[in-house]
């Protein structure tokens, strides 16, 4: 279990206790949480579940796969700390993680 | 006018498929798709990457999968509308009125969405005064390259549409690509000839930039990059395009009056109807307790709604459940050889 911080477009704050195993992705989906839209249902097809990652986070998560950045290419004003959110996998060590919402996914 | 029994949307495997179950007990029906091919995300999303969980089929690609349910649909001469998108539903009388986006009618019995999750749509610029100029001197795809002849042409995007254009366009034209990484998701061989073209002035490549601004009176006559340790590059463009994907979008069917749950159409698990008589909706567009996001489910789905079109279709008819392997009917309309 790992508490996970969304904050969304709207500057509202949701800290979610969100199970280990599971990706950020789907806490934010299974929580309701607006501007995750994960339209491919997290097969790294689409980038509409593209978040950017709090600074101090960004060299803690495990490193980005290929197809991750090349998917990234494709969200809406991606910058260095963008990450997909269906990528990240859930456990103990993300305990913590705050990830900001861009204003829209496509 | 197109007139036949069932108008389905999306020519995805579930609709695909839907097609061939709705051959199989007698009815007639039209496919309209957005994309130019049939397949759907399938061939949209992952044509060359493997499925392992298809009934029977141990492993095959996208594409493998969608040409072969365009086979298993052939003896029922399915008419495919591509580049089209459904628009204005209307009933008159006992019957379905759908217009699409390039002015095609059709007269249905009944309708079945197999729309995924939605029609894809390219993804554009963040920018809003991008709009201004969408059309006239900002693309996301091309129709007409011959415009593009001797003008100055500015690209965005690091997959292939951005690569193969930019390889194209540098014949004729004079051509910056911009990328927002030193990294290109395209073919290998295609990054090897821009960096060539690049190191004999043939075009101009500009990494780890995005676009900051664009600018101009009618026409884009400016566009400003911006790299990612801040510094702005000015470009003299007469073109601007971008190559970012594909985006789904649930589009007009939203405005349909249907039942709407996160994006996706509620139904239900008998026959795949919607709130709307008439209006079935199939594969990943629909949800319902327990839904699962197969293809295989799409499967299912279809068959039962092919079923519930058909008293629609043939409101006076009763009808009957045969096996494929024993119907003589239905070896006559897959025009099986005895």
């Amino acid at each position: 279990m790992a508490k996970i911080t969304y904050n969304t477009h709207d500057s509202k704050t949701h800290t979610i206790d969100v199970q280990n195993g599971l990706t950020v992705m789907e806490g934010a989906v299974q929580n309701d949480i607006p501007g995750i839209d994960a339209d491919c249902g997290g097969g790294m097809a689409c980038a509409t579940c593209h978040v950017y990652v709090n600074e101090e986070w960004k060299d803690k998560l495990p490193a980005k796969e290929d197809g991750e950045e090349d998917m990234l290419d494709m969200a809406f004003e991606p910058k260095q700390n963008s990450r997909l959110s269906c990528q990240l996998i859930v456990s103990d060590e993300l305990d913590g993680l705050v990830v900001n919402i861009p204003s829209k996914q496509g | 006018m197109n007139k036949t029994d069932v108008l389905i949307i999306g020519a995805g495997p579930t609709g695909l498929f839907c097609a061939h179950q709705l051959g199989i007990i007698g009815l007639s029906c039209e496919i309209v798709d957005n994309l130019d091919k049939a397949g759907g995300q399938c061939i949209e999303l992952y044509p060359d990457k493997p499925i392992y969980d298809i009934p029977a089929v141990p492993e095959c690609t996208g594409e493998e999968l969608t040409n072969n349910l365009l086979k298993q649909i052939k003896p029922f001469n399915v008419k495919t509308h591509l580049n089209e998108r459904v628009e204005e539903l209307k009933k008159i009388e006992n019957r379905w009125r759908v217009k699409t986006s390039g002015n095609q009618e059709f007269d249905v019995a009944s309708i079945v969405i197999a729309g995924g999750v939605g029609s894809f749509e390219p993804r554009k610029f963040p920018l809003k005064e991008c709009e201004k100029f969408e059309g006239s001197s900002l693309f996301y795809s091309i129709k007409d390259k011959t415009v593009f002849k001797d003008k100055t042409i500015s690209i965005f995007g690091g997959g292939d549409s951005a690569l193969d254009w930019a390889i194209e366009l540098s014949n004729t034209s004079r051509v910056n690509l911009i990328h927002r990484r030193d990294g290109f998701s395209g073919a290998e061989s295609s990054v090897q000839k821009v960096k060539e073209l690049n190191d004999q002035g043939k075009l101009n490549l500009y990494t780890k930039y995005q676009i900051d601004s664009v600018s101009g009176d009618k026409n884009i006559d400016l566009v400003k990059i911006k790299h990612d340790d801040g510094e702005v590059k000015e470009l003299k463009t007469d073109y601007v395009l971008g190559f970012f994907g594909l985006i789904m979008q649930l589009g007009p069917i939203l405005n349909w009056g249907l039942n709407i749950d996160k994006k996706t159409i509620t139904v239900n698990t008998e026959n795949f109807e919607t709130n709307i008589d008439g209006i079935f909706a199939i594969g990943d567009i629909c949800s319902y307790p327990g839904k699962l996001k197969l293809i295989l489910s799409g499967f299912h789905e279809g068959a039962l709604a092919a079923r519930g079109c058909f008293k629609y279709a043939k409101p006076d008819e009763k009808l009957r459940f045969e096996f494929t392997t024993t119907s003589k009917a239905a070896q006559e309309r897959l025009g099986v050889k005895k």
